[in-house]
């Protein structure tokens, strides 16, 4: 009887680092140094954001992932002595040209901390802040509109809509992480930069976080930095592993936390760093 | 940051080298169940048969402590990477040889009856296809716990020698049932014996199909090389009916 012998070479057994080549960038990053004073924090990073993903940014403490993350808004302009070098492009326009005014850019490019931070204002101002000061709602219908839209997409509206006029701090911790995000959504920007947004959250409220997370993403791109890499792995599809302020790997987060490529970031997400 | 590889978590290493160590337990077993289920066969001795059919017991009893160990690693450490895989490996593992075990013990149920039955000629065919089995399950176990994926390639590619030994003895014991209609009954369990053979090699395979994939991330998506015909096989009588 004749028989046919396949081959037993194994063919690609390993998905490429990085597949989603083909997704429109937000960020495109290149040779990215940064120093605080004569101590450099960040080497050579080449690291692009894909539009309407969530990346992960993951690595031990001081490996540079929030550094990096707070290039994206210049929010390290605010620290005297950090410089930072190489090119940073958000779709096409360089972030560090001279001619990029800081505050347009960061309506463009949110951000939401650690901590949640609400104005000590209403509910309802809170919301309202942003789009007034950046023209996008002028008349009482238009803000009306943003405050309640913005709300909606956090996740936040059913339970403030009786009380918008509250202070934002009275509202637990997850509430006021919800209304941060709304905040940074109202004023309509490309990308919302978080930075551990859920290390101060209980389990529920990191999960209704993680679930706004997922949702956001169809109309923003999102960047997190995470110490938590089950939550990196829940909620990004790329993620992205720094370490000493190397970018040591990239790619598919399933990949990342399936079979990582470089021994340093198998090490630590095993947990056998240190 | 690489040093000894150990976690940071001690108790961590030591739930991987246990999982190491009951597959390695429970392989064992099995392949002394095969062994000891031909050998059962050969002798004709129903009552060790029995043993065998009672000694599968343990085997079922390591699957279970594999998976308890494995789901309780799985909520406990939440494992990454080559964890993860590690443990997803064993969990499948484990059922594999619990599989072997399983075919092991129906081997020993059909030598009960066998042993009933005048003996025919097919059963030294049968522990010529048992060897090539067993070797085929210690050396996937090998490849498993030595973490050798060149020896596991090997087991993948020495499969199809299991396939043509089963194609052979497919087409003897046809023969014997043609020849004489009172080999039917002896055949027919050696037939189910051949292919349980078959199976467990197939099992093997897959063992070392899961070391592949703790090794490289990816189970190996070729095709790999098969030559059991007994599928296809159709013989013919010699007597023709022509009046």
């Amino acid at each position: 009887m004749a028989m046919t012998t396949a081959t037993t070479e194994i063919t690609g057994t390993a998905p490429p680092a990085d597949d989603r080549s083909n997704q429109p960038v937000a960020f495109k990053t290149r040779d990215v140094c940064v120093f605080y004073g004569d101590k450099q924090a960040l080497f050579d990073v080449d690291l692009d954001i894909n539009e309407n993903q969530v990346t992960a940014l993951i690595g031990p403490s001081g490996c540079g992932k929030s550094t990096y993350l707070r290039c994206l808004n210049r929010m390290n302009d605010t620290i005297d002595i950090c410089r930072v070098t190489g090119k940073i492009e958000l779709h096409g326009g360089d972030i560090y040209d001279k001619a990029v005014d800081v505050v347009h850019l960061r309506a463009r490019v949110g951000m939401v901390f650690q901590k949640p931070n609400p104005f000590p204002k209403s509910i309802y101002d809170n919301v309202a802040y942003g789009p007034r000061i950046h023209g996008i709602a002028t008349t009482k219908a238009e803000t009306d509109e943003v405050v309640h839209n913005s709300l909606k997409k956090a996740g936040l509206l059913k339970e403030v809509a009786d009380r918008l006029d509250q202070p934002g701090t009275g509202l637990s911790g997850g509430q006021q992480q919800r209304l941060c995000i709304a905040r940074a959504i109202a004023v309509q920007p490309e990308v919302i930069l978080m930075d551990e947004p859920c290390s101060a959250l209980d389990p529920i409220a990191t999960a209704r976080i993680e679930e706004l997370i997922d949702e956001l993403r169809d109309q923003f791109t999102i960047v997190i930095v995470t110490h938590s890499m089950q939550q990196a792995a829940r909620v990004s599809q790329r993620t992205a592993f720094f370490h000493l302020g190397d970018l040591v790997e990239v790619g598919d987060t399933s990949k990342i936390f399936n079979s990582p490529e470089d021994q340093r970031t198998q090490d630590y997400i095993t947990g056998r760093f240190g | 940051m690489t040093e000894n590889n150990k976690h940071i978590v001690k108790e961590f290493d030591s739930e991987l080298r246990r999982l190491d160590n009951l597959i390695a337990e429970l392989g064992g077993l099995a392949e002394r169940q095969l062994a000891d289920s031909i050998d059962a066969l050969v002798r004709r001795n129903a009552e060790r048969a029995q043993e065998i059919v009672s000694a599968d017991e343990r085997l079922d009893d390591l699957e279970r402590q594999i998976d308890h160990l494995g789901i309780d690693m799985l909520i406990r450490r939440q494992p990454m990477a080559n964890d993860l895989r590690l443990v997803i490996a064993a969990l499948k593992t484990a059922s594999i040889l619990e599989r072997i075990g399983d075919y092991a013990k129906n081997i020993a149920k059909r030598t009960v009856a066998l042993s009933q039955l005048p003996n025919v000629g097919s059963v030294r065919s049968v522990v010529r296809m048992a060897d090539r089995t067993q070797t085929q399950i210690k050396v996937a176990l090998d490849a498993y716990l030595n973490r050798d994926p060149d020896l596991a390639e090997d087991v993948r590619a020495s499969d199809q020698e299991i396939d043509s030994l089963h194609t052979s003895l497919f087409r003897e014991l046809l023969t014997y049932m043609m020849e004489d209609p009172r080999n039917i009954t002896a055949c027919t369990h050696l037939l189910f014996v051949a292919k349980n053979l078959e199976r467990m090699g197939d099992h093997a395979t897959s063992v070392a199909e899961n070391l592949l994939f703790l090794v490289h991330g990816a189970s190996p998506v070729d095709a790999r090389p098969k030559r059991d015909a007994a599928h296809y096989t159709v013989i013919e009588p010699k007597n023709n009916e022509s009046e």
